[in-house]
Parts: C-alpha cells; structure tokens; sequence
C-alpha cells in the first residue's frame, strides 16, 4: 500500500527538496525552535548559544534540559510528517510548540504563514479548536463523557449548540465505523476503538492540521496495523497536513511522505522514508536502518541489468522501471525467468532471475555489500 | 548577670503570649463585633430553616426519605442501613436531639463545602498558593479544638450559631486539602487534551478537571461531616444543643443512662450519614456503567414508568 501512494507534493521529490521551490507552500514551519526546561532557562539558552554547551554541560551547569535543540522544519500542506526518534528525543515537545501546547524558549512556529505567538488566548483558543487536530498516546478520553461529547468537545468550548454537535459527532464517528456508540462511555471500547473515537475528536471540527503524538503505540500490533491503514485511507480522502509523532521508524516509514529523525531535540535527518533507508546520513540513523527491509524501496531501474547482445527470450514481459519488487517478481516468473524494462516502451534494461536474487540479497537487512561466504 | 536567671532563664514570662491574644481579642472585639455578628446573619438563617424542617417534619417521613435518598446514591443495602440506624436513634429517645445536631452539621458542611472547594480550586492552581496555604492546614488539624472556643465565645457569643462557626473551622482542612488534591490527581494528558481542542482554563476545570476529581473531592465532603460529628460534644461546651449537651450532661452529672443514650445517638447519625454520603462519590463504573437516575428508587420508577427504553444498545 505504502509503495503505491503518492503524495500530495509527489514522492519523487530529489534531495534537492521542496517540488514548489518556494517557502509559502509551507503549512506548518518550525524556524530555529529552542526549548530548554529548567529554572534557568534563559541564562542555560545564552550561554548554550554562546559557548555552544552540550546537553550534559547544560545539565550539571544551569540544571536545565535540553528539549528541542534548534529545529527548523518545513511541513508542506496535505503531507504525512513523521518525526521519529527514540524517548527523551524531543519528538513530542517539538508536536506540542505547534498548538503552543508548549511555548518555545527562542525560534517561530508558523501555522499557515502566520507566527502562533502573536495570537491572543481567544485567537490561540480558535486555532486550537479550529485549525488543528491532535491525537494522544494513551487516547486520553474523557472518561466521564458519552463518546459523543468527547468527540463534540472543541466545537462544545467554541459555543456550537447541542443539536448541530450531535450531529457532527455522529457523523464523524460514522466516518471511523463507530456508528451507534455515541452515548457510550469510553471504558465500554476496546483499545483499538477508542483510538479511533480519539481520531474522530481530532477530525470532528474537520481541522487543516493533524498533531498526532504516537497515536497506535499503546496497541497491539494487529490493531496498530490495522489503524495504520485505516488512517492512510482516510489520510488520503481528507488530505490533511499531518505531524506524526512515532519511536517505530517502520512506521515511520510506512506513513510518511517524509520523515524526520531526531537525536537529543536536534533534527539530525530529514527526507522521504527512502532517502532514509537508502542512504542514511551519520552513524546514528545508520544504526536505526540497519534493521529495516529496505526491500520496498527496490525498483526495476536498479535491479536491470544492460540488454547486452542477445534478445531477450521469448514470451518475456515488461515492466517499467519505477515498478517495485512485486510486480517484477510476477513479470520474471510469467515471463520464464526474465523481464525486460521498458522506459515508455524503449527497452533500457532487464532482469534476470539471478539478478533479481542477487538484488534482493543485497537489500535484506543486516546484509552487508560483501557478506558471500565463497570462499 | 545573675547565675541562677542563666541557668533557669524562664523565671520571668519571655514571651508573654498569652497577654498578647488577650489584647487582639479585645481589640478585634471592641472595634469588629458588628462584623462579627453580621457574619452569624447567614449561618442562623440557614440552621434555623433546617432545624424547622428536620424537627417539624414527623420522624416516620424523615426516616423513609432519608432510606430513599441513600438508596439512590448509594444502593439498597445502604438505604436499608441509613433508615435502620435513625430508626433506632428514635428509638432509645434521641430524635429531637438528633435533629438538631444534624441541622447544625448540615449547615457546618453547606458552609464547609461553600468556602473549601473554592480555596480548594485556587490551591490547585497556584502552586505559591498551596505553599501558603498547607502550613495553615497543618496549623488548624493539629490545634486542640477547645483552644478556639474561647475566641469564638468572645466574638460571637454561646448557643448553636457560634456552635456551627467552631465546627467550621474544625472540619474545614479536609475538604479543602482533597478538593486540592483531587484536581492536581487528574490525568496531565486529560487536561492536555481540553486545552488541545481549545478548551480555556474555566472551561478545563468545569469540563474536566473538576468532573475528574469528583470522587477524592467527595471524600473530602464525607471526612469533613465526620468531623463535624465528632465536634458536638465539644461544641456542647458553649451551650450547643443536640446529642452533644446530651453527652456533657451525664458526664457533669455521672449519669450513664442520659450518656450512654447521647454517644449512641451520635455513632448511628454518624453510621447513617457516612454510609450515604459516601455514596456521592461513586461514579458511572461503580454504578455498573449505569446513569444515577438508572438506578435506585428513581430508577424503579422510571421503569415502572417505561421511560428510558427507546434507545437501543447497538451491542445487541
């Protein structure tokens, strides 16, 4: 399913980055955002700019912590954003700057161009329950609320009436095949269904943005699985820009467009889930990759091998060369053991059944360039 | 310097404390009684209403409502056990007594709870609040309850009214100390989520944080009435009627029979009236994931009634 998506701005978006070359496509920016906790932020945040302090010298000197270090991220309207990183890498304190949840200590948080900080508490209660979504780790629904009231709850605080909220929350809760449940209470739902009654709140006010803070790592994995694919079916229908927050870099790569990855609240990669995979920048994501199947990732154009001088043999089928591995893997075998790569119909290449198992050798995971024991 | 004042300095009075209260209390007296008198304004008026509605309604009605009522919050058995134990208080020839006992603890609670959830709330919120707050608390759970008699005597006089003012301040701590307590128990990621979806800070305590609280904020109510009881017979000292002065009599008297008939009085109202309070704090899962007006007599007439069975359960 993964492969098959496109996104909103395109996935074949090069390291040269942003497809519209402009920053007002931006839905969501991240300008140089700091956050230090502790009670002397301010002087910690001086002296890290100046003397550049690490995050243990931070510590024992102003007893300060480092939240987000200096992150400046550019998330494109109607795109998946994952940020990944292991806990205690800011992942979730840089989700919450973008609804202020969470004040930075220095550094801009634009949502739709215009600086969050500049708002009043009635313009910052707005965007709160107009603009932006946001879906919790452990659900946090409001135990003592009907499902329907928790998911009517931003359009509650914004003064809709009873009426229209009932209506809308029954809608949307139809939308997550929760139809029916809307005068139940929260501990009536399984783990998975309540997730999904937390997503209907996030979605009820039908929001721009989605902030979602490791949404299905409280659930099994059959469940996460499915939630993984129901939300990327809905994702794909209402197109909202979307943050996810997850510490699994699988599902990192299987819901985002592009995925961040950070290391001690300091962005250390950014890039499409296959530029990730494929080439990993420093000795840190390195070691996240090693353990993911990069398999997916694999296309026709750089399996072929040159057409050389014999035709391709009889029989043989084509594919073109962005195709992934299933589709060729079905083209060799129908074709008799080998698949000719057609670029709008020029023949550039081919695949043999040696070549394919060769590239999938090479692709597995934990597998290194030289890792053949014939000697 | 004189060698025995250095070994035993404490000859003369260092610290005249004593002389001290003695001149605030004159003082606040001779220039705030009115204030202090106005401030019984309110008090009289709510004890008098209740004590006129507890001792003129007759004893068979009171018993069946206050079964009903405890059958409602808190299931049959407690309403069994709330009815038996003011029936027996009726019965060993305490029920006058007992009415006005439980008219002044019912008007210590009402201004208990009307003063403790708000300090309370406010407790929560700020965190240099609480810091001041506590130390007085601590000062008001630990001074011996006879030692503020005199005060009150002084500033607002003897009889029932400076009697529910004593028990105020006795049973005020707990209500406050757990209202605070509950709010600052709620789940943090609850209370994120309401000021995720734009919920303002009023509109978080009254939705959510409050809500949340509910069943610590009720212990707090219960502990409060508990003490309140236990206050009577102190606050007999100062000429307040009920099962107290019953208790005060027999021991000035040695007389065990008028004694032993006001303690026991005092431990079933205390019985009945735990039991039922208690049961405000239950909530919806306690209830066997049913509304209150689902359950109890209420509830039996609702389905008496057939009210309440058009909505279907979309599990069956």
């Amino acid at each position: 399913m993964t492969t098959s998506r496109s996104g909103p701005a395109g996935r074949a978006t090069g390291p040269e980055g942003d497809p519209f070359g402009n920053r007002a496509s931006a839905h969501v920016e991240c300008r140089n955002v700091w956050k230090i906790f502790g009670p002397n932020a301010s002087k910690a945040f001086e002296a890290i700019r100046a003397e550049g302090l690490g995050k243990d010298e931070a510590q024992r000197r102003f007893d300060c912590v480092i939240g987000v270090a200096d992150v400046s991220l550019s998330i494109r309207k109607g795109e998946i954003f994952c940020i990944m990183g292991l806990s205690g890498s800011g992942k979730s304190t840089l989700l919450r700057h973008i609804n202020r949840l969470i004040a930075p200590t220095a550094g801009q948080i634009l949502v739709g161009g215009r600086d969050i900080a500049r708002l009043d508490a009635k313009g910052l209660q707005t965007l709160r329950a107009k603009t932006i979504g946001m879906v919790f780790q452990h659900m946090a629904l409001w135990p003592h609320r009907t499902i329907q009231d928790n998911v009517a709850y931003g359009l509650e605080v914004r003064g809709v009436d009873r009426a229209t909220r009932r209506k809308i929350a029954a809608e949307t809760l139809e939308q997550m095949q929760l139809g029916g449940w809307d005068r139940h209470y929260p501990d009536e739902l399984s783990g998975g269904m309540q997730q999904r009654v937390g997503l209907a709140r996030a979605l009820a006010a039908d929001p721009d943005i989605l902030l979602m803070d490791e949404p299905f790592s409280a659930l099994d994995p059959l469940i996460r699985s499915d939630l993984q694919d129901q939300f990327l079916e809905l994702a794909d229908r209402l197109q909202k820009t979307t943050l996810f927050v997850t510490h699994d870099l699988d599902e990192a790569i299987k819901m985002g467009h592009r995925v961040a990855i950070m290391k001690d609240g300091a962005v250390v990669q950014v890039g499409t889930p296959e530029e990730i995979v494929i080439s990993p920048q420093g000795d840190y994501v390195e070691r996240f990759v090693q353990g993911i199947s990069r398999l997916r990732f694999l296309s026709a154009e750089q399996i072929m091998q040159p057409l050389g001088a014999a035709p391709a043999p009889e029989g043989s089928r084509t594919v073109r060369p962005t195709d992934r591995l299933g589709p060729i893997i079905d083209a060799v075998r129908a074709g008799g053991g080998c698949a000719v790569v057609r670029d709008n119909g020029r023949p550039v290449g081919k695949i043999t059944y040696d070549g394919l198992l060769h590239a999938i050798r090479s692709y597995s995971p934990g597998a290194g360039p030289s890792a053949t024991e014939e000697e | 310097m004189d060698l025995s004042l250095l070994l035993d300095p404490f000859q003369g009075e260092m610290l005249p404390v004593g002389d001290w209260s003695q001149s605030l209390i004159d003082w606040l007296v001779i220039n705030f009684r009115d204030v202090f008198q106005a401030l019984k304004q309110p008090i009289d008026f709510v004890l008098t209403g209740l004590e006129t509605v507890l001792r003129g309604v007759p004893p068979t009605i009171l018993i069946a409502v206050f079964g009903l009522l405890g059958w409602q919050v808190a299931g049959a058995r407690v309403g069994v056990i709330a009815a038996v134990c003011l029936f027996l208080v009726g019965a060993i020839g305490a029920w006058p007594h007992a009415m006005t006992t439980l008219a002044i603890i019912l008007t210590a609670v009402i201004f208990c709870i009307g003063v403790g959830i708000p300090i309370g709330i406010l407790a929560s919120r700020s965190d240099r609040f609480e810091a001041v707050l506590k130390p007085c608390l601590d000062f008001l759970q630990t001074i011996p309850s006879f030692v503020y008699l005199v005060p009150v005597v002084m500033l607002f006089g003897i009889g029932n009214v400076p009697g529910v003012i004593v028990t105020i301040i006795y049973a005020l701590a707990p209500i406050i100390r757990l209202t605070n307590l509950g709010i600052r128990q709620v789940r943090a990621d609850m209370v994120e989520a309401s000021v995720a979806f734009g919920g303002n800070p009023r509109q978080t305590m009254w939705k959510v944080q409050l809500p949340l609280a509910l069943p610590t904020i009720m212990t707090g109510v219960n502990q409060t009435i508990m003490m309140s009881l236990a206050m009577s017979v102190v606050a007999s000292m100062i000429s307040v009627t009920g099962l107290g002065q019953m208790v005060l009599r027999g021991i000035g008297r040695l007389d065990m029979s008028i004694a032993t008939t006001g303690g026991l009085g005092i431990v079933l109202v205390a019985i009945a009236i735990d039991r039922v309070s208690q049961g405000f704090g239950r909530t919806r899962r306690d209830r066997g994931r049913r509304q209150w007006f689902e359950t109890g007599p209420v509830g039996l007439l609702r389905r008496l009634m057939g009210i309440g069975r058009d909505a279907p359960d979309p599990r069956r």
